[in-house]
């Protein structure tokens, strides 16, 4: 085995222990965007690290890789924004612990417009 | 769309130009002289049509000290990365769960839209933190485990590091 091998094995593990994590994370966070959260984060350097150990395993390909990397690291947060953005539309609300009104600030944006909807 | 100056439009071009064949490269990775000349003509191309779309940088981005800044940046945001992956990995194996979420909102300094999707998506990344939504200059964010609803202090708590590095580059 060579030196290329044993840290391509050492980051395709580190991947796989994040993603295990993360899918951990989405089934025991209470709701949706706190899933979304470990989702994101998990999958994003999980992914990054198992197919970049995948490089080091077959070197040729690093420069593909490189490309998935950037457009992982790119288009992951962009669909869990989206995913977010339009649970919230949906008034899907946050679970808070505590004044809802002081601690979720993105409401007044919401009811906001519903007021104007309304009105006209 | 802002009209461009042909010299802007220029700049875009050459740029795009560049980023596309860089791309090309790393795609078919070989350098022989055939697919060199065809990937050339076939960037060329599509960075003429393209340059009204192509609205994230100038020719200006090639300057020493904005690749310095983006090395930094992309250092500062793999760290990030790490240290959030360790937080999820942290909150999830405790059994009680210690999290406290909540939305926060603050207001970013950033010119430009092509800067605030870059600053947003590493907020997504960033340990704790989820973007939600970007109303022309104001952030909401999802976070965690809430520390303070005050928008300044959230915003150096959250964003502070990367849009200092930002501004340097936009």
């Amino acid at each position: 085995m060579s030196i290329m091998e044993i840290i391509g094995g050492i980051l395709i593990i580190t991947g796989s222990i994040f993603l295990f994590l993360g899918s951990l994370g989405i089934l025991r966070m209470p709701d949706i965007y706190n899933r979304i959260q470990a989702g994101t984060k998990a999958t994003t350097l999980g992914a990054m690290s198992l197919i970049l150990g995948v490089g080091f395993l077959e070197p040729s390909w690093l420069l593909k890789i490189l490309i998935i990397i950037i457009f992982i690291a790119y288009s992951n947060p962009l669909s869990s924004h989206a995913l977010a953005r339009a649970m919230y539309k949906r008034k899907w609300y946050p679970l808070i612990k505590g004044d809802p009104e002081k601690m979720d600030a993105y409401r007044e944006v919401n009811t906001n417009k519903e007021k104007e909807e309304v009105k006209s | 769309m802002q009209t461009l100056s042909f010299s802007q439009k220029l700049s875009r071009f050459i740029i795009s130009w560049i980023l596309l064949m860089m791309l090309w490269i790393a795609f078919t990775s070989s350098f022989v002289t055939q697919e060199l000349l065809v990937g050339v003509f076939a960037t060329m191309i599509i960075s003429f049509f393209t340059v009204n779309l192509f609205t994230c940088c100038t020719l200006a981005i090639l300057s020493p000290v904005k690749i310095f800044y983006m090395v930094k940046y992309i250092i500062v945001l793999l760290i990030a990365l790490i240290k959030s992956n360790f937080d999820v990995a942290r909150r999830v194996l405790t059994p009680s769960l210690p999290i406290n979420p909540g939305i926060v909102k603050f207001k970013s300094k950033l010119p430009t839209e092509f800067s605030r999707m870059v600053l947003a998506n590493s907020i997504t990344l960033t340990p704790g933190t989820l973007s939600i939504d970007i109303i022309e200059d104001t952030f909401y964010i999802h976070w965690i485990d809430v520390k303070t609803t005050d928008p300044e202090e959230a915003f150096k708590e959250i964003a502070g590091q990367f849009e200092e590095i930002l501004l340097k580059i936009f």
